[in-house]
């Protein structure tokens, strides 16, 4: 899991900035701290190991029972361990269920719709950010508007287009009305309005179009952005659930959510092959996450800074 | 797609030559269909979002419309019946119940995530060993699936197995009824919640810290100000648009819950954790009742959209009076 990018000087700053900042800035020299000081600094430890050890704990459990013989589980006698560690659940998961397939349609579908929504956010975004043009502001805010549009509204009429379309069961089905998203055009029209003018202008004068300074001037300062939004998309299309589960039937062409609930509706009781199935759906993310955090963080933290 | 191809070849060989100081001379037409070129180009950019934005997005929103004023025919609807499927929702207990517990449950999540996650978020903004670590934990949760968030949810808070109610017997104290009893299955969705929302909220909150001055705290410190006083009276008014954001999201966020309550308990036990979004997803899909659905997904909307507005304006007359 090695960093795939070198840190930019952004990270390094921001978490400089982070010690200096902290309202309790206490002097680093330890020794000189004052007891009431270092009782608090103390306090302050436990209390982040205790939040540590909560937030870790369902995990834990998570991988402790997939792990678990079954009988486990049903035991009366509590246990924080496993009996013994088996691979059984997976087992079950790989060999009576088409969970390789389910992997499988989960890359595809979510490979296609970041693809498509990323691209598309930052053409849009660009445009937004650094093009003039008539209808700016109203097309502007029409794009805006759908983001507050609930997905449920929209399930049953929804429903009725892919039917229309021909495309009800298929992964197109998922995968269209998922890649019309506007959340990435805002991160990404913050982003590139940020990109000095000047840089624009000149290549304006050295006779580049709109298209090339997209291609050429833009894009290349864009990295940080497009790994954002391709972090943000991915997370989000890997887990998404409620649209997957109206827009599919065929249980051949599940997405790991899906599976994960209809392996719950045939082997309601096998919880270790459960949390077996979950584990396998989760890790993916989790490596993504732990490798890429930086980016996870600013993305979701400049999305908030409006 | 195709759209932002052509339009993309159509503008490079429009400004293909470079713009000599020549064209100074040109007349005010010149400058229109530049400025029109760059309007085509505009939309060439624009083009494959707003066709995706539009077909499967505001072409179904006004079809939600309009399939709220029509019958449920088995499959499909047919047949206009005005304002019959909004009639039978004024007088449908399990719409008020399940309009009462999403209240419920979004006043009870979005306070207690905004409280969390500020406490969180100065507790990891403060020097702290393993600082990082501690962060990537509370961050970890927010990015796993939903399913398996509640499944996971499912095991911890099985009344008979779960290790919970395993716990609080071995500490000697009796089993809580997570599935039997209304209020405490309600309980369990609100800490899956937390457990799943705090870190977002900490992010939120940690952006917003570092952009406070750090002199601001040396000043109140020098004039005697207590931690609390400094968290009440700096912290707290200075992450106030943090807050801002945040209330919008948690509240969007949990007004529109979904998959925690519909894997977790379907609603159950009875109606006890039933909100909108799980009743219009079963009238949708389920008993398959597809105009009931539309219409309650227009009141969700409704609801949805009055909440934006009035913040929005909140938000604008506090800017102009701050």
């Amino acid at each position: 899991m090695a960093h795939p990018l070198p840190h930019s000087g952004d990270g390094a700053s921001t978490r400089t900035a982070g010690l200096s900042t902290g309202p309790g800035s206490f002097a680093p020299r330890v020794k000189r701290v004052p007891p009431a000081q270092r009782v608090s600094a103390i306090a302050r430890l436990v209390t982040a190991v205790v939040v540590g050890l909560v937030m870790m704990f369902p995990l834990y459990w998570m991988v402790t029972l997939a792990f678990s013989p079954n009988a486990d589980v049903f035991s009366r006698e509590l246990r924080i361990w496993p009996s013994s560690w088996t691979l059984d659940n997976f087992r079950t998961v790989f060999g009576s269920f088409p969970t390789a397939t389910w992997f499988g349609n989960s890359v595809v579908i979510t490979a296609i719709v970041t693809v498509l929504t990323v691209t598309g956010n930052l053409l849009a975004g660009y445009a937004f950010a650094k093009l003039d043009f008539r209808g700016k502001g109203a097309i502007f805010l029409l794009v805006l508007s759908t983001m507050m549009i609930p997905v449920q509204v929209l399930m049953v009429a929804q429903f009725r287009l892919v039917t229309e379309l021909g495309i009800y069961g298929t992964f197109w089905a998922v995968i269209f009305p998922s890649a019309a998203s506007a959340f990435g055009i805002f991160l990404a029209r913050q982003f590139i309005i940020a990109i000095p003018d000047e840089l624009i202008e000149a290549a304006k004068v050295d006779g580049a179009g709109t298209v090339r300074i997209f291609l050429q001037i833009v894009l290349p300062l864009c990295k940080p952005l497009i790994a954002v939004l391709v972090l943000l998309t991915v997370m989000y299309q890997w887990n998404d659930f409620a649209w997957p589960l109206i827009a599919l039937k065929d249980s051949r062409l599940f997405t790991l959510p899906i599976g994960l609930l209809y392996l719950r509706g045939q082997y309601g009781a096998d919880y270790g092959a459960i949390m077996a199935l979950a584990l396998v759906s989760i890790t993916p993310i989790i490596i993504m996450f732990l490798a890429f955090q930086k980016y996870f963080v600013q993305g979701l933290a400049r999305s908030g800074i409006r | 797609m195709s759209a932002g191809t052509s339009s993309r070849e159509e503008s490079t060989d429009d400004t293909g030559p470079p713009p000599s100081p020549a064209a100074t001379y040109e007349a005010a037409p010149g400058r229109a269909s530049r400025r029109q070129r760059a309007t085509l180009a505009s939309y060439g950019f624009l083009g494959p979002n707003l066709v995706l934005l539009g077909v499967f997005l505001f072409l179904p929103l006004a079809w939600a419309f309009l399939i709220s004023f029509q019958e449920s025919s088995g499959f499909g609807a047919s047949g206009w019946v005005g304002l019959d499927n909004y009639r039978r929702l004024v007088t449908d207990p399990t719409f008020w119940r399940s309009a009462l517990n999403t209240a419920t449950f979004t006043l009870l999540t979005v306070p207690l995530s905004l409280a969390l996650g500020l406490g969180l978020a100065v507790l990891m903004n403060s020097v702290l060993p393993g600082r990082r670590l501690f962060r990537t934990l509370i961050y970890l949760p927010m990015v796993i699936s939903g399913v398996a968030t509640a499944l996971m949810g499912v095991l911890l808070f099985d009344e008979a197995t779960g290790i919970i109610n395993k716990l609080l017997r071995g500490g000697g104290l009796a089993g809580i009824p997570w599935q039997s009893q209304g209020s405490a299955a309600f309980a369990s969705i609100i800490l899956v919640t937390l457990w799943i929302r705090v870190g977002f909220n900490m992010v939120i909150y940690l952006a917003g810290l570092q952009g406070i001055s750090p002199e601001l705290y040396e000043a109140a410190r020098l004039e005697g100000a207590s931690s609390w006083q400094q968290f009440r009276y700096l912290t707290v008014p200075l992450v106030g648009p943090s807050t801002f954001f945040l209330l919008i999201m948690d509240v969007i966020y949990s007004f529109q819950v979904f998959d925690t309550i519909f894997v977790m308990t379907g609603g159950g036990p009875g109606r006890s954790t039933s909100v909108l979004v799980t009743y219009a997803y079963e009238n949708g899909f389920v008993t398959r009742d597809q105009s009931y659905a539309a219409a309650i997904g227009i009141v969700i909307f409704l609801l949805t959209l009055s909440f934006t507005a009035i913040q929005w304006r909140g938000n604008r007359s506090r800017d102009t009076v701050g």
